[in-house]
């Protein structure tokens, strides 16, 4: 009896529940997985200002956005829409996390190139991290007003700006994401009685999903250097995302009308005590120029 | 002495019955035509084991190992379709049959067991083949995954661009554990 009993035993293992054993045995043996947060946000803007995403190996990205007149000027100027502003631009992915962009807006008719670099990943697994890190560095040349028209020596050392940001970004559900974005953006030449040449700011930023194709987005920066006599003003902005397979777009409030970080994190000209909003939009469009391995 | 005996013949059957296979090469592929667009992925990290004299088989990768031609391609299927944050892992377990270990050359076998997809399971039977050489079992099928069996939904904007079924096609080479 005992012995039957203990031949049933060394058999039933090999029987019984031989697949979940298999499962079980199989998942014992993997090697633990690092996953990597994906898409913390749609599009290489949010509002403004620079997400955390950069585009994968290969994909070329045309961006082409829009700010509009002031929504005050009323429907004789069918709120802002007769006047606009336009940046379109270009933005290429070396590698996965190496991207580099240039562009052109029509306000100050400002020339913008830059280089982003994803620094490291938020991850859960085998490599926990938790947040994204972009860096992002940028210099813009503003060529209005021509020389002969400046009524001043003006040279192009003068027109040139720079930015240097880090983006943290978190994505803390697939429909949650935050940004925090300390930022420096040097300007050469600047009226010094109103302005410095530096100036210090934070920005944050937020996303959530509504839906698997729209979220609400918001972006502010706050300037921290300012002096009394700045006429400017912090940006401010809230979006709505949009995604339609290679599309994004982006509709947007925000008091702000430059597409360039010296333009709207250091010039801000919409007070938002006073209303002063403008309508915009950025469009997106995804090329695959390279096979993606 | 004969107990004793009978013990070590008994464990030594549980161990040779216990031979199991482990992936050495994988590949799952999935392809969608549409007149508008073929898309294809391929995952080349699949996770299985098999035991052949048994025919107990079971299946385990990760949904984001699956590589496309355009990286945004992989963002929208991990994200929106396959929802791999929330459902990581696809599975299969089952059970290959119609076969023997002792034949050579390329044996169809049926496989019957349950796929899990996008969190939802189901029982299916797909056709395969499989070829025992030189010490490798060389495991290949060819199915079709219609989306809606595993609630997987594509926006109205894109029905054009994504097949309502699937055709998966999976290699995978076997060596003894």
């Amino acid at each position: 009896m005992i012995l039957r009993f203990t031949i049933l035993l060394v058999l039933l293992p090999s029987y019984l529940f031989a697949q979940d054993d298999l499962m079980k045995e199989m998942m014992a043996n993997e090697k633990p997985e690092t996953d990597y947060a994906a898409a913390t946000f749609k599009g290489s803007r949010i509002i403004n200002g620079q997400s955390v995403e950069t585009r994968g190996k290969g994909q070329l990205e045309f961006i082409f956005a829009h700010r509009f007149g002031p929504m005050s000027g009323g429907a004789y100027q069918l709120f802002g829409l007769d006047q606009a502003y336009v940046r379109l631009g270009l933005e290429y992915g070396l590698t996965d996390n190496l991207g580099v962009g240039f562009g052109r807006n029509s306000y100050d008719k400002t020339m913008d190139g830059y280089l982003r670099y994803k620094i490291i990943r938020q991850s859960s697994g085998a490599i926990n991290f938790p947040v994204t890190i972009t860096a992002f560095g940028s210099g813009a040349v503003r060529t209005s007003p021509q020389t002969q028209d400046a009524g001043y020596a003006i040279e192009l050392v003068d027109r040139m700006a720079y930015t240097g940001q880090l983006l943290i970004a978190r994505k803390f559900s697939p429909k949650f994401s935050m940004q925090l974005m300390p930022t420096i953006v040097h300007k050469n030449r600047v009226d010094k009685t109103i302005e410095t040449n530096d100036v210090f700011a934070l920005g944050f930023a937020g996303r959530i999903k509504v839906s698997r194709s729209i979220a609400l987005t918001s972006e502010y920066y706050h300037r921290f250097n300012v002096g009394s006599t700045n006429p400017y003003y912090n940006a401010v902005g809230i979006g709505i995302d949009i995604e339609t397979g290679g599309h994004v777009f982006q509709l947007i409030i925000t008091n702000t009308r430059g597409l360039t970080e010296r333009a709207f994190i250091t010039e801000t000209q919409g007070d938002v005590r006073n209303g002063d909003f403008s309508l915009g939009f950025n469009v997106t469009r995804a090329f695959q120029v390279k096979k993606h391995n | 002495m004969k107990i004793t005996l009978i013990f070590l013949i008994l464990f030594l059957t549980n161990q040779v019955w216990s031979q199991k296979y482990s992936v050495e090469k994988s590949s799952i592929m999935f392809f969608s035509k549409t007149p508008v667009e073929d898309i294809d992925a391929t995952n080349t990290n699949v996770s299985s084991l098999f035991n052949p004299t048994t025919g107990d088989i079971v299946f385990s990768m990760m949904m984001k190992e699956f590589e496309f031609k355009k990286s945004l391609m992989k963002e929208h299927f991990n994200e929106k379709y396959i929802e791999s944050e929330k459902f990581p892992k696809s599975t299969f377990q089952g059970k290959i049959t119609n076969y023997s270990i002792d034949n050579r050359g390329e044996q169809q076998v049926k496989a019957v067991g349950k796929l899990t997809i996008h969190g939802v399971t189901r029982d299916i039977e797909a056709p395969g083949v499989i070829e025992f050489v030189n010490g490798r079992a060389i495991a290949k099928s060819k199915f079709v995954v219609a989306l809606k069996d595993y609630d997987i939904k594509i926006p109205q904007i894109l029905w054009k661009n994504i097949a309502e079924s699937i055709e998966v096609n999976l290699e995978i080479t076997y060596k003894p554990l």
